[in-house]
């Protein structure tokens, strides 16, 4: 396999061929049904997601056990301003934009006080915060003021928002799908390309920050704090620029899965998503941009190929008999996976190349 | 407000938060030679719970006396509990000693989903009760009302805490941990066994959160797979703000935390008494970084 990739034709050969695969997998998809594509489009956000972590995490070295919260900022920001809950319609343009921003400032609020905490206090510290943001999901349908009886409902507690507006361009709206050359296109199948384009957006981006000055500070920042700071970067600055950044990938991710689900509630923005997605950042490789999409795919679609493996009728089939329930298989699959892929391959399964 | 309620809730804190602080010790410890977050210990705890569950209603039916019984389920809990833990140890976290800090993070998070699902499969999903092994009788002490059992939680977990730090100043175990945590290649060189050392740190953690376990699951009378995940979590808290790493800073922390959290019901509505918690973790770290009493690490370039 390495020596095939080693040759420049070659090379070429594959990333068209895998560019190629991209395009047509939500074809491929829709034939299994539109589940799949769903699983497809999730895939897309958890690589976002990822990506945004990997920035705080993998290349600035700050450990965020709370990245969620800022997803689901962006989600909630989405969802109040975009459905029938307080009957407000506003256009993509204007909360795709606005969730970032909020993420980001998020991020800038979490950073600030925690700048002088090292290591497992920071883990901690975003661990709470992302607690904390969950818990006001839930108790924020009925917010009291000190001096009066009057509630007011603002997130619907747990019981989450429905009826959100998806995404829509000039009165087209996505989710009622396309007939191209009377050939359907479903709406899911076309959200898997707007992703698509913002998960590619985030690729670029993220690769460009990284080599950058900035990419460089942080780099430095994580090899070792004091010595950045001798040599003269502003380690406050790059903190909190580290925190926004992410902060503002994981609202943007967080927006468009509202859009795409039309409905979120706070069951969805939990620790163990959190933790699943700094797993997918340390799995495939902190740092490292390939690295991280791959733990990020790996991770997402992994549990829904076991669902569907070690469903009841398989066993059923092979034992005669089902011996444990397919949740629990599922889990425990993956929890094992978990493990053995970290034992055998401490440095994730695709590290970046340069070795320290 | 009246002093009465206060009183009341700094009883129900001080048992909760010395439950805390048994638990918190078990991650300090592991931290201190480490520096690794055992997300496992708090299934640990749950794991102990169970097996109590099951080894005491099994006594019980045998027509042992519920005294004798709740001894004999502990020492089960702490058995079971201390080979898990000394299990996981050498499986999941003695391999990746050298690798990059992250990496037995994420195995100590896989081995936490997988202790649930293991213990879905041994025990099941169910809610189980504890027995009432102890009575849970309300007793008037002036205007508090405590039962025998909280009574029993709060001494055992002092006398616990006790022996614990005596065993850690007084023995040569005890020197031994404390020379493993201050420099493990040094401690090596003078003749200790690293690997032995850091088994009995896990191994007597594990034995503390059984013990733990059996304590809140007669505390609340029942016991079900899901239970550690926030006493984990909420024992982690505890042992980061005491500054973590340090055992009295476990011992501290857990009391305080159940204290501002039974407290701060009085003033807030119960939902929001978890964020209450880790608003005072954010507020302490803020002006004591390293902890309540952790001390300063050197920081070196």
């Amino acid at each position: 396999m390495a020596k095939l990739f080693e040759n420049k034709r070659n090379q070429m050969i594959g990333i068209v061929l895998l560019g190629v695969l991209i395009l047509i997998l939500p074809f491929l998809a829709g034939m299994l049904g539109q589940a799949w594509v769903r699983i497809l489009n999730v895939t897309l956000l958890y690589v976002m997601l990822a990506l945004g972590l990997n920035v705080v995490v993998g290349v600035a070295g700050l450990l965020d056990l709370g990245y969620v919260a800022f997803y689901a900022v962006g989600a909630y920001t989405w969802s109040l301003l975009a459905s029938a809950h307080f009957n407000l319609h506003y256009p993509f343009w204007v909360l795709l934009p606005l969730g970032a921003c909020l993420a980001a400032l998020a991020g800038l609020m979490l950073g600030a006080p925690v700048l002088k905490l090292r290591g497992d206090y920071l883990a901690i510290v975003t661990l709470g915060f992302g607690e904390i943001v969950r818990i006001l999901m839930n108790n924020f349908d009925k917010v009291g003021l000190p001096w009066s009886d009057e509630t007011y409902n603002i997130t619907n507690g747990p019981r989450g928002i429905t009826g959100i507006d998806g995404l829509h361009f000039f009165g087209f709206e996505l989710r009622k799908g396309l007939d191209v050359f009377g050939f359907n296109v479903t709406g899911l199948q076309l959200y898997y390309f707007v992703f698509l384009g913002f998960a590619i957006l985030s690729v670029i981006g993220v690769y460009r920050l990284q080599h950058s000055r900035l990419g460089r500070a942080w780099q430095a920042l994580r090899e070792d704090e004091i010595a950045a700071k001798a040599m003269g970067i502003n380690t406050r600055n790059i903190k909190l620029a580290a925190f926004g950044f992410g902060a503002l990938t994981g609202g943007l991710a967080g927006g468009l899965f509202a859009s795409m689900q039309g409905f979120v509630s706070p069951e969805s923005f939990g620790l163990l998503e959190s933790i699943m997605i700094l797993a997918m950042v340390v799995l495939g490789g902190m740092g490292h941009i390939p690295g991280v999409i791959l733990g990020a795919v790996l991770l997402s679609a992994m549990p829904e190929v076991i669902r569907y493996a070690a469903d009841e009728n398989v066993q059923q089939k092979i034992f005669g008999i089902v011996l444990i329930a397919p949740e629990v298989l599922r889990n425990l699959i993956f929890s094992l996976a978990l493990i053995l892929i970290m034992l055998f391959k401490p440095a994730g399964l695709w590290p970046s190349p340069e070795k320290k | 407000m009246s002093i009465d309620v206060l009183l009341q809730q700094i009883v129900n804190g001080l048992v909760v938060g010395s439950v805390y602080a048994l638990v918190a010790l078990g991650y300090t410890m592991v931290y201190g030679i480490l520096q690794l977050i055992n997300f496992a210990h708090g299934e640990i705890v749950m794991i102990g719970g169970l097996t109590s569950v099951f080894t005491s209603k099994w006594l019980l039916s045998m027509g042992v006396p519920s005294l004798l019984a709740l001894l004999i389920a502990i020492l089960v809990a702490m058995v079971v509990c201390a080979v898990v833990g000394v299990a996981i140890e050498r499986v999941a976290y003695r391999p990746l000693r050298n690798a990059p800090r992250l990496a037995p993070l994420i195995t100590a998070i896989g081995v936490s989903i997988l202790l649930q699902q293991l213990a879905i499969l041994v025990f099941g999903r169910n809610y189980f009760t504890f027995p009432e092994l102890i009575s849970k009788d309300p007793i008037s002490l002036g205007p508090i009302t405590v039962t025998m059992n909280e009574i029993v939680i709060l001494m055992a977990s002092v006398a616990l805490m006790a022996a614990l730090l005596w065993l850690v100043h007084n023995t040569k175990i005890g020197t031994a941990m404390r020379a493993t945590a201050e420099n493990q290649k040094v401690a090596g060189l003078m003749g200790i066994d690293i690997n032995k050392i850091i088994a009995i740190t896990f191994a007597i953690g594990s034995g503390l959160g059984a013990i733990a376990g059996v304590m809140v699951a007669s505390n609340y009378g029942q016991a079900h797979y899901y239970m550690g995940f926030m006493l984990g979590l909420k024992a982690f808290t505890a042992a980061v703000m005491g500054g973590i790493g340090n055992l009295w800073g476990a011992m501290v922390g857990g009391l305080i935390l159940g204290l501002v959290e039974n407290v701060g019901l009085i003033f807030v509505r119960g939902d929001y008494k978890d964020i209450f918690a880790f608003v005072v973790l954010v507020l302490v770290l803020i002006f004591r970084p390293q902890g309540l009493i952790g001390e300063r690490v050197a920081e070196r370039a």
